[in-house]
């Protein structure tokens, strides 16, 4: 809990270098366990700003993931599709929360995680960067985005740090049916009309290329990777999970009838790997640095949320003082 | 701190913290399920729902201010904890002279 965190770490710096040393030993002894550090534990400064970043990136990467989706409610082809659709934003909301609540129990208050995001100063996937133009990129974001994130998230919910794994156990159970939806809807264009087929797989030609590099640069350029695996928070190598990604969606690709646009595609017989294309990582680090096709819009309309939001905050907060006011009185 | 979290903040995250359990179903206990922001109690159960009963994870909810509960010491674990160490006998797997006897 976030309550005894934020004492403990207070009271571990002060107490200086021995009980570093001790708590030191002890994080390790549990790391070598593979067993779970938890708030109240004493943990490494960089374990600690490093789950910071991955955990708040996380949680503002599933609230920014609300705008490309949120724009397709209202034009929803359904009432099926519409009821769907919300349910599946509304669950980006969940998983926000559930992450913030879990980057709090590392001691940083969730306004100031709100403050960075609509400050522009906070990373989130760079995907959501990229506009979503057609009801079949709902389907393309369901099975190819929710599907990357699902492959990443599973081994996050064996993370050293408790409160992390937990919350990617939740997310995880959820995000299933956000796969499903959207490969049914691309099931279901690839076997309309001719034009639909054909949006379908304009869908998945766009989205092929960006949901791959939401697995990170390559191995041999990931800053975090190495020292995060070594401290059992990821588990698996950015490449490794690419890999088996492709491996997955290869033979998925085939249920819809559609195609992959990457003719470099196959199976490494002597690696036992799926190779794929080169990706274009100039791309993604343009993205990366806010000059992707979305990046001022999706701040602007997350900075205009919140302050549209801050009357129904006041008055919630304003509620609640009248109301203890009053029962103190009676 | 969250024992001092009476002030209001732009963002609700000075709103007090809330530690929500869940009852899953009829004749299982709350389990921890999470936590979260909320200016009261009323709204955090209502909150509580939207947030962690979406797909009927839950037939009964409860909301703890963080700030009332009471935690061992994180420090004293090894101590506090002590004494069941070395008392195996407290477990049935300490007998084994009567394995192989049934219904034992």
């Amino acid at each position: 809990m976030a309550t005894q965190d934020s004492d403990h770490h207070a009271v571990a710096n002060a107490d200086g270098d021995e009980t570093a040393a001790a708590g030191q030993a002890y994080f390790d002894k549990i790391i070598a366990a593979d067993s779970r550090i938890e708030p109240p534990d004493w943990m490494p400064d960089g374990y600690r700003k490093t789950l910071i970043r991955q955990i708040s990136q996380h949680a503002h990467s599933e609230v920014i993931g609300m705008q490309p989706e949120g724009n397709w409610i209202g034009r929803a082809p359904s009432l099926k599709r519409k009821a769907i659709l919300m349910a599946k934003v509304q669950d980006e909301a969940g998983h926000g929360l559930y992450l913030y609540s879990a980057a709090e129990t590392l001691g940083i208050p969730r306004d100031v995680l709100n403050d960075q995001l609509i400050a522009g100063k906070a990373r989130y996937s760079s995907i959501f960067n990229y506009p979503a133009r057609s009801w079949a990129d709902m389907g393309a974001i369901g099975w190819l985005v929710d599907g990357a994130a699902i492959c990443n998230q599973v081994p996050l919910c064996r993370a050293s740090f408790g409160p992390y794994g937990r919350a990617m156990v939740r997310v995880c159970k959820e995000e299933s049916f956000h796969q499903r939806q959207g490969f049914e809807i691309l099931l279901e264009l690839a076997n309309g009309t001719p034009a639909q087929k054909q949006m379908a797989q304009d869908a998945v030609d766009g989205l092929y290329a960006p949901a791959l590099m939401m697995f990170g640069p390559p191995d041999s350029d990931s800053a975090h990777s190495s020292q995060s695996m070594a401290w059992n928070i990821k588990r698996f190598s950015n490449d490794e999970l690419r890999q088996r990604f492709v491996g997955m969606i290869v033979e998925q690709v085939k249920v819809l009838g559609l195609t992959l646009p990457d003719d470099d595609i196959r199976f490494n017989e002597e690696t036992g790997k799926w190779e794929y294309g080169e990706l274009d990582w100039d791309e993604f680090n343009e993205v990366l640095a806010g000059r992707g096709p979305c990046n001022a819009q999706r701040l602007t309309r997350r900075r205009e949320a919140h302050e549209n939001g801050a009357w129904v905050r006041e008055a919630a907060t304003a509620y609640a003082a009248e109301k203890a006011k009053r029962e103190q009185v009676a | 701190m969250n024992t001092e979290d009476t002030q209001t903040g732009s963002g609700g995250a000075h709103w007090p913290l809330w530690e929500i359990f869940v009852r899953s179903a009829r004749g299982l206990s709350h389990v921890h399920a999470g936590s979260l922001h909320a200016p009261d109690a009323d709204m955090a159960l209502r909150n509580a729902r939207d947030l962690y009963t979406r797909r009927n994870e839950g037939v009964s909810l409860w909301v703890v201010p963080a700030s009332a509960i009471i935690a061992s010491d994180p420090d004293a674990k090894g101590e506090f904890f002590e004494s069941p160490q070395g008392k195996d006998y407290r477990h049935a797997t300490y007998y084994t002279k009567s394995e192989g006897v049934k219904h034992l």
